[in-house]
């Protein structure tokens, strides 16, 4: 009976949504990688066949590589700072203190709105409520708004991006926190462990899996970061806090080089996909069972 | 908590220190969003002359900025466009991906291996390194940029694989395999069984994918931008970027229509508070 009806039920449960998929991701992604073959300007109906070309133009392309560098730099302080600041908020949480749920609910706030919002609103925070704050106190800090100036822009970025996804990783953390043994942690302080030692013998390493995650969602959330870049910065001043993801984006619509933006948007997704994975695999082999 | 009378005072003493610390830094995280507020209800030169000053004078107070921001962003017609396409795109993935995942789990042949091992695959595939071949397929080989529902299709098609990828799980440890088997005696056939038995029993991992994808296709960005041009056509995201664009020295209009993309959210996040967060963390952890 089921290989009568097998190919009637493979169309009716299986095809739809199978057709959806391949439609959007797979074959757009193989058509990609065809693409970086090409010269195509996205408007032409012809597209010369030009071999590795693009390959030579992304490495031509020294914009490409400094926002590629700047991406790594950004990646480097968003992903520890946001780590350590959730771990330190969940942890602080979890110790049964009063309103742990109001707390956990409005740290997560930022994350329910999209990140064009959240630059904007950020913008305004920046360029003039911290001004404001630079004229009435007379803080150098705040002299000058922070996006005029690439290093104080740079920092800008990550703020806001440390204020926006720490909210999503506390709540992994709490969650982590709540399913430590107890026994556990009472024979740790039975036997004297207090403080530092007690975090790094026995908290860490039964955190290992929620700081898998954490660290998993903050790496290649940070690699892809465009929304917060694009309303808060925009690429300025004069391109300086321009990311990867933002200049792959530029390279194919802005200056219509489809074939090399398409080229950078593989090398990026390579160098992601290789990072994360080495990543999960390192920190994997941390876990351990209580 | 029991604990506390171990350690004594000093747990005691340690606790209040944490607590002030959090509210410290919770009152940095909302700070930004507290500006938002006041200054929308301000006027121009009340905010360039101090971002703060409501708090001492409340002259000036006033609605002004929120008709403007209204009219200027055609927030109805947007807000009316992003709850089309959200609720469209979640309700056709979450059926969609239901389906496949199940018929995955419960055939086990080279196609269905190979389609899931195909999706696992797929979703480290960052949306920027698909952007490109995708405006040029569905823009010039097949033009169907600018209909809404090429978004709808696009948001299904992104999704799918996270979506089986959870379906998948939940199903082949929640779904006994021996209440479709009576179903079948019963007479059922195979899309009876599932929709009648099966679908009902996955109401848990419902909820969460469409907690998920709902918050993921409400907010985006690229993705719309991409596909959608037509002023009539803007999601919210979208059209508060080109509000943005034309507006952007006027503060007090500003901050009002920022407020009225957050409005929304906050009350349905007030009202399914629980749900929202338990969503977030079982997607995460899984």
């Amino acid at each position: 009976m089921r290989t009568k009806h097998g190919g009637k039920e493979f169309c009716m449960f299986a095809l739809p949504g199978l057709f959806c998929f391949l439609a959007v991701v797979i074959v757009p992604f193989i058509y990609g990688v065809y693409l970086t073959l090409t010269d195509w300007d996205g408007v032409a109906s012809v597209k010369n066949f030009v071999g590795l070309e693009n390959f030579g133009g992304v490495m031509r392309d020294s914009q490409f590589w400094t926002s590629l560098l700047l991406t790594f730099k950004y990646v480097v302080f968003v992903v520890v700072i946001v780590n350590v600041i959730a771990f330190a908020i969940a942890y602080l949480l979890t110790r049964g203190i009063k309103g742990q749920n109001f707390f956990r609910a409005g740290f997560f706030t930022p994350n329910l709105i999209g990140g064009i919002v959240l630059g904007y609103i950020w913008q305004f925070v920046f360029s003039r409520v911290f001004v404001s704050i630079g004229e009435t106190t007379g803080w150098k800090l705040f002299e000058a708004s922070w996006l005029s100036d690439p290093t104080n822009a740079f920092v800008a970025l990550v703020v806001v991006s440390v204020w926006q996804l720490s909210g999503y990783m506390i709540l992994i953390y709490v969650a982590g926190f709540m399913g430590l043994n107890e026994d556990v942690m009472e024979a740790a302080s039975i036997d004297g462990a207090t403080g530092w030692v007690k975090l790094k013998s026995i908290i860490l390493p039964l955190m290992m899996s929620s700081i898998t995650i954490c660290l998993f969602l903050t790496l290649s959330r940070a690699f892809m970061v465009y929304d917060v870049n694009l309303s808060l910065t925009g690429g300025a001043p004069y391109g300086t806090t321009e990311m990867a993801a933002m200049h792959v984006y530029e390279k194919a619509f802005t200056s219509r080089q489809f074939g090399v933006g398409q080229a950078e948007a593989l090398i990026l997704f390579i160098i992601v996909a290789v990072i994360s994975g080495l990543q999960v695999y390192l920190t994997k082999k941390q876990e351990v069972e209580a | 908590m029991k604990k506390s009378t171990i350690g004594g005072n000093k747990r005691k003493l340690a606790n209040a220190l944490a607590m002030i610390g959090l509210i410290i830094v919770f009152i940095a995280y909302m700070f930004p969003f507290l500006m938002v507020v006041i200054n929308s209800l301000k006027e121009k030169r009340d905010i360039i002359k101090s971002p703060f000053s409501w708090l001492f004078t409340i002259k000036g107070l006033s609605f002004d900025n929120f008709e403007k921001a209204f009219t200027q962003m055609d927030f109805l017609n947007a807000f009316k466009n992003s709850l089309i396409v959200t609720v469209s795109a979640t309700v056709l993935v979450t059926i969609l991906a239901a389906m496949l995942a199940y018929y995955i789990v419960r055939h086990n042949n080279a196609v269905s291996k190979l389609t899931f091992a195909l999706m696992v695959a797929s979703m480290i595939i960052p949306f920027q390194a698909i952007m490109i071949p995708l405006v040029s397929i569905y823009g010039g080989t097949l033009n169907i940029l600018n209909h809404r529902l090429t978004l709808i299709f696009m948001h299904t098609g992104f999704s799918m694989a996270m979506s089986v990828f959870m379906f998948h799980g939940f199903i082949r440890g929640n779904v006994p395999i021996a209440l479709e088997e009576a179903a079948c005696i019963d007479g059922c056939t195979r899309s009876q069984t599932f929709f009648k038995i099966v679908l009902p029993l996955l109401k848990p991992i419902i909820s969460t994918m469409v907690i998920l994808n709902s918050m993921a296709f409400w907010n985006d960005f690229l993705l719309p931008s991409l596909v959608l041009t037509d002023k009539e056509l803007l999601t919210l995201p979208l059209s508060t970027y080109s509000f943005y664009g034309t507006y952007s020295a006027d503060y007090g209009t500003i901050m009002a229509g920022l407020l009225l993309c957050v409005i929304p959210i906050m009350i349905l996040y007030v009202a399914l508070q629980k749900q929202i967060i338990g969503g977030v963390v079982a997607g995460a952890v899984k």
